[in-house]
């Protein structure tokens, strides 16, 4: 059950940013007593009053041997001067080391988020760089059109040489077969023409032919002998 | 404001009781006041940018206390400080 009286989410409690650390911690004085003890007694004793109530409750606790001396008393005291002589000399050395560490710490993560901030403005400029490309799409499609054209008309012209390739053959062979029938012709009338007139030198004839060429061999001769 | 809201500091005297009274005391609520302090404590005194040494003295000085309180019995009786 849902009690619907209760406000949700009425408070605007935001996580990020944080806000920042404090720059120092609450003022203790001797390292042991917070500043609030000597202000909450400030103004009914003054600035003397806290020193007076501890000196009164140390006498008090060793008179009445409630802090009892012993060898931890004294092992407490050298401790103590040792642990406030290294703080007194070293603590300024050990500041500055978590302090730089701290700066480091800081530092990195300042670069991570520099470096991603840049990161995304080269991207808003790709972006942007993108966005007036596509602004070049006219004429990225002329061009394209050109290029079909261009291949449609060599396709057509590559067709028409063809065509005209195939008509010119045709014709070729028309014409070489007329000229082939006219030769066949030719030489077959030669033929029975030969061989009728062959046919038609009788042998009395031939002999003829064969003396007077005789004759006319040994004339020439002859007269050639004479040249000679 | 009202008692039940007031951090103990701010209590006078005389509403000690009734302030009391309005305390959670259970196990969920001592373990919620435990951690509220601590957590006053700690970001008051050691979660800063330029700490000092008096973040865990004072812890350190409130543990030699109480450790003095819980061996006081011991330390003070006469055997023992016969011994030492």
């Amino acid at each position: 059950v849902l009690h619907a009286t209760r406000p949700l989410h009425t408070t605007r409690q935001c996580l990020a940013p944080l806000p920042p650390l404090p720059e120092k911690g609450g003022e203790v004085r001797y390292g042991l007593i917070p500043e609030e003890f000597f202000q909450f007694l400030y103004p009914k004793t003054g600035v003397t009053g806290p020193y007076m109530l501890g000196t009164g409750l140390l006498l008090y606790f060793l008179s009445k041997e409630i802090y009892v001396i012993n060898h931890e008393t004294v092992a407490a005291a050298c401790i103590l001067s040792v642990i406030i002589y290294g703080v007194k000399k070293f603590g300024s050395d050990v500041a500055a080391f978590a302090d730089k560490l701290n700066e480091e710490k800081v530092a990195k993560a300042l670069a991570v988020k520099n470096e991603a901030i840049k990161d995304l403005e080269t991207a808003i400029e790709q972006e942007k760089k993108e966005q007036w490309r596509v602004e070049g799409r006219s004429y990225l499609f002329d061009a394209k059109r050109n290029n079909i054209a261009m291949l449609l008309e060599t396709n057509y012209r590559e067709r028409l040489l063809t065509v005209y390739n195939e008509v010119k053959k045709r014709l070729d062979y028309q014409v070489a077969m007329q000229n082939l029938k006219r030769q066949k012709e030719q030489d077959h009338m030669i033929q029975w023409v030969e061989k009728n007139v062959i046919q038609s030198i009788t042998p009395q004839q031939q002999k003829e032919s064969i003396a007077k060429c005789i004759l006319d061999l040994k004339a020439l001769s002859k007269s050639a002998q004479a040249a000679v | 404001g009202p008692l039940a809201e007031r951090r103990l500091l701010d209590v006078r005297l005389g509403e000690l009781p009734a302030w009391l009274a309005t305390c959670d005391f259970s196990p969920q609520g001592l373990l919620g006041g435990v951690q509220k302090a601590w957590n006053s404590y700690y970001d008051k005194y050691i979660n800063v940018k330029r700490g000092g040494p008096a973040g865990i003295s004072m812890l350190l000085a409130g543990y030699c206390l109480l450790s003095y309180g819980w061996n006081y019995q011991h330390i003070s009786k006469i055997s023992f400080l016969v011994s030492v």
